[in-house]
């Protein structure tokens, strides 16, 4: 995804599950979470590298990422809607547009 | 050993009075040393030896820290206030906007951008993995920012840890809790309270308390 342009505004995304064994920078609440980006904050070292005192290059693209609480909660959401917002990087992100691979 | 007289108040409640200056070093460390501190200075100590940084570095760092106080930010958010021109470059590039009007040498600090309040949208800020926080203009962070209960709690029921605080807004004013996540900080402008018509900058700067500008709480009323 890195070489590609970055992901517009507007773009529905879906956060990745997984459980990496290191340190990283996606809360456990919104894994598998859907939102939309923001926008791209720009690209930053690998956090899950940093960590290790490794330089975290090539660097990744760091977006906003804007999630409804009712996604977020589902049955757990006790008060009226309201939204998140977290910074996600982009390994973490499947965009959820159909189009094939490749073609972006 | 010299003696001062500092008149109405007492330095000597504990046992040593002997060997205690008025001035001498606080000493309570000599007694108690939590894990967490000698961790601290096993883990500050290695990082200096292995010229990660320096211990330079590290004291630049600390004073930098310290000289950022609410008081900054509530200088900005004033002018953002006052200042449409100023509160649109803020918006559009926080560090550049406050490099220019505040002379403050941001180089090397977090990325930041500022968000603001109105009469619609309400802007809380967290850090639910940590305590990522606008040091860079605010300062260190207050204890129930970084504590468990506040970082959970602030995700699933942000009205009723608002209220908590205090801010009871208006049912249809939608809210937003940013959760700094990342290499991204996050500054709230709170809403220019009504009443203030007329206020220069100085007296503005008097009602926006830190909590506001996490977005805890509102800026207070004149």
């Amino acid at each position: 995804m890195s070489a590609r342009q970055p992901l517009p505004a507007g773009m529905p995304v879906t956060v990745l599950t997984g459980e990496p064994s290191t340190h990283c920078r996606t809360p456990h609440y919104l894994r598998g979470k859907r939102g939309v980006v923001v926008r791209a904050l720009g690209r930053y070292p690998n956090p899950e590298a940093l960590a290790y005192h490794k330089p975290g290059l090539p660097a990744l693209t760091l977006y906003q990422v804007e999630f409804d609480a009712a996604e977020v909660w589902g049955d757990r959401l006790r008060e009226a809607p309201y939204r998140i917002i977290a910074d996600l990087f982009e390994h973490w992100l499947q965009p959820l547009d159909a189009a094939p691979e490749g073609s972006r | 050993m010299t003696v001062h007289d500092h008149g109405d108040h007492v330095h000597h409640d504990h046992d040593h009075d002997g060997d205690a200056h008025p001035h001498a070093p606080v000493d309570d460390l000599d007694h108690y040393q939590p894990e967490s501190l000698l961790m601290e200075q096993a883990l500050r100590e290695l990082l200096v030896e292995k010229g990660v940084f320096t211990a330079g570095d590290l004291q630049r760092q600390i004073d930098l820290t310290e000289s950022r106080t609410p008081a900054l930010g509530a200088a900005i958010i004033a002018r953002a206030w006052l200042d449409d021109a100023f509160r649109a470059a803020l918006l559009a590039d926080a560090k550049l906007a406050l490099g220019r009007a505040f002379d403050l040498d941001l180089a090397n600090t977090p990325e930041l951008t500022v968000l603001e309040n109105t009469a619609q949208l309400h802007h809380v800020v967290c850090c639910t993995l940590c305590s990522c926080y606008p040091r860079n203009i605010l300062g260190i962070p207050p204890a129930w920012y970084k504590s468990r209960e506040y970082r959970s709690r602030v995700v699933i029921e942000p009205r009723a840890v608002l209220s908590e605080f205090g801010t009871e807004l208006p049912a249809q004013r939608e809210i937003r809790v940013v959760d700094s996540t990342a290499d991204m900080r996050y500054l709230v402008i709170p809403l220019r309270p009504e009443g203030t018509d007329g206020w220069d900058e100085q007296r503005l700067a008097g009602l926006v308390t830190r909590d506001s500008m996490i977005g805890v709480s509102q800026a207070l009323a004149p």
